[in-house]
């Protein structure tokens, strides 16, 4: 692997006219990539998912290089119907389109940051990946007080025009005060076994409300990783919400700093998973100031071979005095063959905080079975219904009405 | 009032911080071959045992020393311990109490725990293991009676080696994790417990474990079989002198449960734990392993741990019986600059198998706690289920409490719950207490005490009693 990342970044930033300093910074992350690797499972995080495995068992060999010169051709069809949205379309990597048609222009502002390497807290070896190998990345900056009229989507697609077999992708958001955005990622994947390695940095300003949703949900063979890092200042609002069911692997990782005084975050999963799938959300929410607030819900339902990982940690610091952290994890396993793994882990160093956390897996409930059977469903009716009210949970959790209902209709949820 | 003070002074010190003057033989310092044929030379083994000593010290040497867990401590130099050490007197092994040191009959009778016949009353068998040899060991006349071996570790290896040989190692083989790899080659003493097929033990068995000598580790091993359809219940206390520096103790405990039979095991480690400033201290890393081996078992594991400046351990049970039944019942209080990371893991292997966690968690000062447990439910563990509760109590903003469980289920027809809360003591609940003319010591006290009723009920009657009151005052000067 080692020659095919040296040939492949070589490749890469001959043509992006970066400067001697910045090659040189890129250079120091792929030297510290090819140091490290790819996670294992010797690594605590990695644990459960072995990521270095499963690219060895479900892809073999990578690739790394991506020609961004040649544009791919947008495919109006995966667009989502009878939602007023902005949009950014992302194809095989590369920005094929950022388009705020609804929006004030004065209110937004996109910046080049390719430049800029993000150091992420919290984060391993893919975050050196995806810095060696992003060759652009934009900061969306929300201005002061201006709110977002229609939803953002972002449209990740992969098609079989793809150059290799990773890809990196990189965005930043900035939220200024009073601000807010309304952010939805829609996977699209029609490629086959890649690596898809994506980071969003995420800053909330005094006041800023971000409503993120992440919608994995049709079918494909690639292995996926994405790490949110939110940084959240006073008043804030942070609200995420991972559907996770399409991808052969994926990971989820969300890492939130509560800095500022009332800060709040919503971390909100779904895994709705069946044959081999693999997948893991990943949540780490650190208290760092007084009154701030977590909330996480997680809801597996596992069929076939399936495996899901929650690992979610609650951070309280020892200033954080007044803290209000909840998480709960709950799991069905419709099969004998499928599994779910928890670790819902508190480190707690102040007195006056009120934290908990649950976590209940197993079957479905015979009672509840026989109870619908008993009033004329058949079995499997019965079985629809109570899965559909179980993940129904999570998804009456989204805040946004319009977005909730979308997603209800993208997953067939009904009320 | 000066009377009180008085009282709430003695209580707050550490009563078993004494240590007693008394001529011992020592092996040389430091950990190699020669020790190793040193300690099972004077304890005359067999070969057999001293092969499994070598083989785990093979092991030991390609090990190193686990970092992954909360509390960090300086580096042990290994070559600068005693492996062996043991009163003078014991060299030719009394054959009576009457025989016994009287210094160390005066030590036991300061701890609290007589020896001599006309003390006992309470119908507890005591074996008693001063730094590292069993001293005594009492009511083993009636025991016998009944077919039940109680007795030094180091005796049954010469009496009973079937038993051991082939129960030793069973649970946690030679080729374990560091400390318990070092322990298989090194140990010195323990206990001995085999409850013939249906047999109930009359009375409460127990060790009491002392260090004494200084720069030595304690590294005892006891092992308890339950053979089919038996009931034993165990008792375990801990004390060590105050001393400057960090002493460590790790030891191997292995319990195998047989069909229809139940051991259930209790500790009270009150360790020494360092001076208010976190100086000194025993570092208590061992090894507890439970396997409920035959159908329909049951293993329950109690712990108070409120002593050692840091507690490192997790007693386990394997569930590999169908039908058998693992519990733990923990409570850890940590105070000053004490340290624990304590749980337990619960493997599920055989069908219909049921396991149930309570831990409480008490941290008050500069201390730092850790819950950290497995359960892991097999694919082949059908019908399996778990119910875990922890609860961490914090007292105070310098200290810390930490929640860390993994939960694996494989099985779709295996329920586990797990419920975790962190909080403080309410001061609606204090304010209510002191109300009515308690004072905010005793408000404490008492709520502490409700907070963990739930696992202190599952202690020996005996116990129980010592128990609260040493829960009491762990926590002293730990308010306002």
């Amino acid at each position: 692997m080692r020659e095919q990342l040296q040939k492949d970044f070589n490749n890469s930033i001959k043509n992006l006219g970066l400067s001697q300093k910045d090659i040189e910074i890129k250079k120091f992350c792929l030297d510290n990539f090819i140091d490290k690797g790819f996670p294992n499972r010797k690594e605590e995080d990695w644990k459960f998912s072995d990521l270095n495995q499963i690219i060895k068992n479900n892809i073999g060999e990578l690739s790394f290089y991506n020609d961004q010169a040649s544009t791919n051709k947008v495919d109006t069809s995966v667009f989502v119907d009878g939602l007023e949205h902005n949009k950014i379309v992302f194809i095989n990597g590369r920005i094929e389109k950022i388009d705020f048609e609804y929006e004030k222009k004065d209110q937004i502002e996109i910046i080049d940051q390719s430049e800029t390497i993000n150091e992420f807290k919290n984060s391993n070896s893919l975050s050196d990946l995806n810095n060696a190998f992003t060759n652009k990345c934009f900061k969306i900056l929300v201005k002061k007080g201006y709110q977002l009229i229609k939803p953002l989507i972002i449209y990740h697609t992969t098609n079989s025009k793809i150059w290799s077999k990773n890809i990196n992708l990189r965005l930043n958001f900035e939220l200024d005060k009073d601000s807010s955005l309304r952010l939805i990622d829609l996977f699209n994947d029609t490629s086959e076994k890649n690596f898809l390695n994506i980071f969003y940095n995420f800053e909330l300003k005094e006041n800023a409300v971000l409503k993120n949703y992440k919608v994995d949900k049709f079918e494909n063979k690639n292995i996926k990783y994405s790490f949110n890092n939110i940084d959240q200042d006073k008043n804030s609002i942070s609200e995420t919400f991972i559907l996770s069911s399409g991808s052969n692997f994926s990971k989820n990782e969300i890492n939130c700093n509560l800095n500022g005084v009332y800060a709040s975050a919503f971390v909100n999963g779904v895994f709705s998973l069946n044959n081999d799938k693999h997948h893991e959300i990943r949540s780490i929410i650190n208290h760092l100031n007084e009154n701030t607030k977590s909330y996480q819900l997680i809801k597996s339902v596992l069929d076939e071979s399936s495996k899901a990982v929650y690992q979610g940690k609650i951070f309280v610091n020892s200033d954080a005095q007044k803290t209000d952290g909840y998480q709960l994890s709950k799991a069905i396993l419709l099969n004998k063959e499928s599994e779910f793994n928890a670790k819902p882990e508190l480190e707690i160093y102040a007195d006056d905080v009120k934290c908990s956390h649950g976590s209940a897996s197993g079957s479905l409930n015979e009672d509840s079975i026989f109870y619908l059977m008993s009033r004329g469903l058949s079995y499997q009716q019965s079985r629809e219904l109570l899965i559909n009210g179980f993940l129904l949970d999570v998804v009456e959790k989204i805040t946004d009405s319009e977005i909730k209902n979308l997603i209800k209709n993208m997953i067939g949820i009904k009320e | 009032m000066d009377n009180r003070q008085k009282e709430i002074n003695d209580l707050k010190d550490y009563k078993y911080g004494f240590s007693t003057d008394i001529e011992n033989i020592q092996a040389p310092k430091g950990l190699n071959e020669d020790v190793i044929k040193f300690i099972s030379n004077i304890k005359k083994e067999p070969s057999w045992m001293l092969d499994f000593r070598l083989k785990a010290f093979e092991r030991f040497k390609v090990l190193k020393e686990p970092d992954w867990q909360k509390p960090k401590f300086s580096k042990i130099d290994y070559q600068d311990l005693y492996y062996y050490s043991a009163p003078k007197s014991m060299k030719d092994k009394p054959k009576s109490l009457d025989e016994l040191d009287p210094k160390l009959l005066e030590t036991y009778k300061k701890l609290g725990i007589p020896l001599q016949e006309q003390a006992r009353l309470n119908g507890i068998a005591v074996d008693a293991v001063f730094d590292s040899v069993s001293v005594a060991t009492t009511f083993k006349d009636e025991l016998t009676k009944q077919g039940i071996i109680f007795c030094p570790i180091s005796e049954a290896i010469q009496n009973h080696p079937e038993l051991v040989k082939k129960y030793l190692g069973s649970v946690i083989p030679t080729s374990d994790h560091f400390f318990a790899t070092l322990n298989s080659a090194v140990f010195t003493d323990g206990s001995f417990v085999y409850i013939p097929e249906g047999v109930r033990c009359p009375m409460e068995l127990s060790t009491y474990f002392r260090i004494n000598a200084s720069n030595t580790g304690q590294f005892e091993r006891t092992l308890i079989i339950a053979d089919k359809g038996s009931y034993v219940s165990y008792l375990e206390g801990c004390t060590a002198p105050m001393r400057d520096e960090n002493q460590l103790h790790a030891a191997n405990v292995e319990l195998i449960a047989l069909d229809d039979a139940e051991i259930k095991y209790s500790t009270v480690q009150n360790w020494y734990p360092g001076d208010k400033d976190g100086k000194g201290g025993i570092y208590n890393f061992v090894t507890k392993r439970g396997l409920c081996k035959g159908k329909n078992s049951k293993i329950s594991w109690t712990q108070v741990e409120t002593g050692s400046a840091i507690t490192w351990k997790y007693p386990s049970c394997i569930l590999k019986g169908d039908n058998s039944v693992g519990e733990f019942y923990s409570i850890a209080i940590t105070n000053n600059y004490q340290k624990a990371d304590t749980g337990t893991k619960m493997i599920h292997l055989g069908k219909n198998t049921k396991s149930k966690i309570i831990s409480k968690g008490i941290s008050a000062g500069s201390s730092d706690m850790t819950y950290r447990g497995l359960v892991d439910i097999s694919s082949k563990a059908k019908n399996s289920t778990n119910y875990t509760q922890c609860d961490s109590l914090l007292m105070g903003n310098k200290c810390g409490a930490h929640t860390v469980p993994y939960i694996k289920n494989k099985n779709s027809e295996s329920n586990i719950a797990h419920e975790a809360t962190t909080s403080k003591i309410s001061e609606e609940q204090l304010h209510y207490c002191q109300q009515r003319g308690l004072n905010p010591e005793e408000a404490v006290g008492l709520i502490v005490n409700g907070f963990c009723k739930e696992v202190l009920q599952q202690l020996p009657m005996e116990f129980a009693v010592e128990a609260q009151k040493l829960v009491g005052i762990s926590l002293e000067g730990s308010v306002g």
